[in-house]
């Protein structure tokens, strides 16, 4: 029980900050309903003027768009409240009461599937509403589409929160870019093989890549592409315990030169 | 009875700077134990090692009994920290920062424990304010709540009246000395008012330049130096004036 009452006081703490200020919880759906807004226009255009189906073209750019905001906020809502502590001069508090590190990572995941469905849900109801594009019409595979690619946006945002750790609040920039930066070559809105051979390898060492190559199996075909799940939560495994052991050791270095301490600026 | 903390031969260094030096010394259970040098003593780094914020570079620290190299959430859960210079988090009210940090210590009948804290520090018409809005002396009070909110056997304190009037210092400080009868608590207090190091402190630690240069009661430490105040001794400390050996 005291593993959860830590996690859970990490947790109230962020969620007593959004309780308490409208712009912030604006700003959790903001962008995936923007983005969402854009892309089905752009998709519908493009159907249109190229005449192919409408309702693949959709799905496949419209699901893309969403899957990816799925990571981009799982990214942004780990890193970020581990950045919310840095701002507030708080990780020393935190750092000397009984919280482990793991449960402080468990609640930094916590509050991030919270605030990834925040902005996506209203993207998702914007799409079903405008475009009449349904999510959870890919089926309950959705779900390990959707889980792989958030554990795909902590282990990113455990990278960035270690360069946090080693060269505080300056590597602040790529908590906002690291992520995003990704995005051409994770095949969100093209399939792998639109990209040049000698990228592919790099393509498909991304997690992001064979989800998005399994949705468009499922939004076109139909087809549920066991490989490619299979090879995108493997990929999660590798690069989660690499970011794990970065974690640790940034952690065991701040300890060691007082970063904990003055970490801020 | 086993010591509240007990520290052998602990060294801080970063690269050149040799920020603690090789120092040692216990802290018996129920005591209040003072911790003077002016500014670079080493007085910080201490508190921060010994609350394994920061990892010495050599050394050992047993703290309740719990080595803190091997296991320190288990003296962690028993002690607390304040200090006016480390905020709690400004968005929050008063009554959220208890409440976080309750849940973080695991305290149980929490809203309980809250109510009584604000009850003995006069807390109740702050509840609901933001921390960032207080007052320098109503963060004080909070802060020292949060400190308290798992009745700790340890409490380190650093600089704890710095930056308050002589009437609030004084409240804060009578304060701490019925917490400490009542509870039996153990504290580590550093400080530059020697005046509240006197009231307070049975014992005293003098550090200069990352070493414990002198050590004893205060009563000790004004014989030795034949003065009538700590502040006196302090400044024959810094400024290399000798102790006369009785």
């Amino acid at each position: 029980m005291k593993p959860l009452r830590r996690i859970w006081g990490l947790m109230y703490r962020h969620l007593c900050v959004y309780r308490g200020s409208w712009p912030r919880l604006l700003d959790l759906a903001y962008w995936p309903v923007l983005q969402m807004t854009i892309w089905g226009f752009t998709s519908r255009y493009f159907a249109q003027r190229v005449g192919s189906d409408i309702a693949v073209t959709i799905g496949m750019l419209l699901g893309g768009v969403l899957l990816w905001e799925t990571a981009l906020r799982a990214h942004l809502g780990f890193a970020t409240t581990f950045l919310e502590e840095v701002w507030s001069r708080n990780l020393g508090h935190i750092f000397i009461s009984p919280l482990r590190p793991w449960e402080m990572l468990a609640g930094l995941m916590a509050m991030s599937v919270l605030r990834t469905a925040c902005g996506v849900v209203p993207a998702a109801v914007l799409a079903a509403l405008l475009y009449h594009f349904n999510i959870l019409s890919v089926g309950p595979v959705l779900a390990l589409f959707m889980l792989n690619l958030m554990v795909m946006g902590w282990w990113v945002a455990l990278g960035c929160t270690s360069l946090i750790l080693s060269q505080g609040g300056g590597a602040e920039s790529l908590v906002w870019s690291m992520l995003a930066g990704l995005a051409p070559i994770a095949a969100v809105y093209y399939p792998v093989s639109a990209m040049p051979h000698w990228l592919q390898p790099v393509v498909l060492a991304l997690p992001a890549a064979h989800v998005f190559e399994g949705l468009r199996a499922a939004v076109a075909h139909g087809v549920i592409r066991w490989d490619h799940l299979a090879w995108a939560a493997g990929l999660n495994v590798a690069w989660a315990s690499a970011a794990v052991a970065l974690f640790w050791s940034q952690f065991q270095a701040a300890r060691r030169n007082g970063a904990l301490m003055n970490i801020g600026e | 009875m086993e010591d509240a903390i007990h520290v052998e031969s602990l060294t801080k260094r970063y690269r050149e700077t040799l920020a603690v030096d090789d120092i040692s010394f216990r802290v018996r259970r129920g005591e209040t134990v003072g911790l003077l040098g002016g500014n670079g003593a080493g007085k910080t780094t201490t508190i921060a090692m010994l609350l394994a914020l920061l990892v010495p570079t050599s050394g050992r620290i047993t703290v309740l009994g719990q080595d803190m190299a091997k296991d320190r959430f288990a003296a962690l859960a028993k002690m607390n920290f304040s200090s006016p210079y480390v905020a709690l988090p400004q968005r929050l009210t008063v009554i959220q920062n208890l409440r976080v940090y309750g849940n973080l210590y695991s305290v149980p009948q929490l809203e309980r424990r809250i109510r009584e804290l604000a009850d003995e520090l006069d807390l109740h018409g702050l509840l609901d304010r933001p921390a960032g809005r207080l007052s320098a002396g109503q963060k004080t009070r909070v802060a020292l709540a949060k400190s308290l909110i798992n009745r700790p056997e340890l409490l380190l304190l650093d600089e704890p009246t710095s930056s308050l009037d002589p009437d609030t210092g004084d409240m804060v400080r009578t304060w701490l000395e019925h917490y400490r009868a009542e509870s039996g608590c153990t504290v580590l207090l550093a400080s530059h008012n020697m005046a509240e190091v006197e009231r307070l402190c049975s014992h005293v630690l003098m550090m200069k330049q990352g070493r414990i240069v002198d050590r004893g009661t205060p009563d000790e430490l004004l014989a030795r130096y034949n003065r009538v105040d700590l502040e006196e001794v302090f400044l024959d400390i810094a400024r290399d004036r000798q102790a006369e050996i009785a």
